[in-house]
């Protein structure tokens, strides 16, 4: 076999980085459903500002493990409490990241759990009151080394 | 899997108390977008629901999606008006379900 020069293995080198890297471009852009997963959410409702503080680090050194605590301002009462949060990723190849449901014997609207991240994104949280009202609230994650898996 | 799944609560709490619940359970959390060796799909395989009642009445529930970190840990809260049982559960995509039960009393 003849042995490959420099030139030669840089295009090689290229082509690899471009194979490694497609599919994941890809699946960002065909499937990212966030706009769907919302629509299906709020029933086309436009959800409020506020009421929710929504605590994500800026930077995200690995992307498989992302904690994330979200806290939603309701006296949690049978008359007024937080129904659902839907928390969403609108950079990972399926938006949906989890639905949590609350009732008033939560005591508090207040969760964390730990997420994947396949890349920098935003991370949506919406949250439906037991009224109907919709709030909510992003923030952008900057990641390190994506969560996409592979 | 076969783990038993790590629920941390107080033992007993005041009539009318908030207490704090953390859980973890061991899973894979097989996210249904990795390629194995040979290129394959690696088959989505995660939980997708996490549940917790208290006396039988709904306290805290979980649709999770493929975005959840492995070994899933959710920490939420409860508030205490009697002493009782916390049922957890976890329910798999192949429908087995880890269940997990935690007794609490009221502060004397």
């Amino acid at each position: 076999m003849k042995a490959i020069n420099r030139r030669q293995a840089f295009a090689l080198g290229g082509g690899f980085v471009l194979l490694t890297l497609m599919p994941m471009a890809a699946d960002a852009e065909v499937t990212n459903d966030a706009a769907k997963w919302i629509e299906k959410f709020t029933g086309g409702k436009q959800p409020a500002k506020g009421r929710i503080s929504l605590d994500l680090p800026e930077i995200a050194e690995n992307g498989n493990t992302v904690p994330l605590s979200i806290n939603i301002e309701s006296p949690m009462t049978a008359e007024s409490y937080v129904k659902d949060v839907m928390i969403i990723a609108d950079g990972n190849p399926n938006a949906g990241v989890a639905t949590l449901s609350f009732t008033p014997m939560s005591g508090k609207a207040e969760a964390s759990i730990r997420i994947r991240l396949a890349t920098t994104q935003n991370v949506i949280a919406i949250a439906k009151m037991s009224d109907g009202s919709l709030f909510t609230e992003q923030k952008t994650v900057k990641v390190t080394i994506g969560g996409c898996g592979g | 899997m076969a783990d038993k799944p790590r629920i941390k609560l107080p033992k007993e709490a005041a009539k009318g108390e908030v207490i704090q619940i953390k859980t973890l359970v061991s899973h894979v959390m097989e996210s249904g977008q990795r390629k194995d060796a040979q290129g394959k799909t690696i088959p989505r395989k995660i939980i997708n629901k996490f549940a917790c009642e208290f006396n039988g009445k709904p306290v805290f529930a979980c649709a999770l999606e493929p975005a959840i970190s492995a070994n899933p840990y959710i920490q939420f809260d409860a508030r205490i008006d009697e002493a009782g049982t916390f049922k957890f559960s976890w329910t798999d995509d192949d429908g087995t379900v880890i269940a997990a039960e935690e007794k609490i009393a009221l502060k004397a």
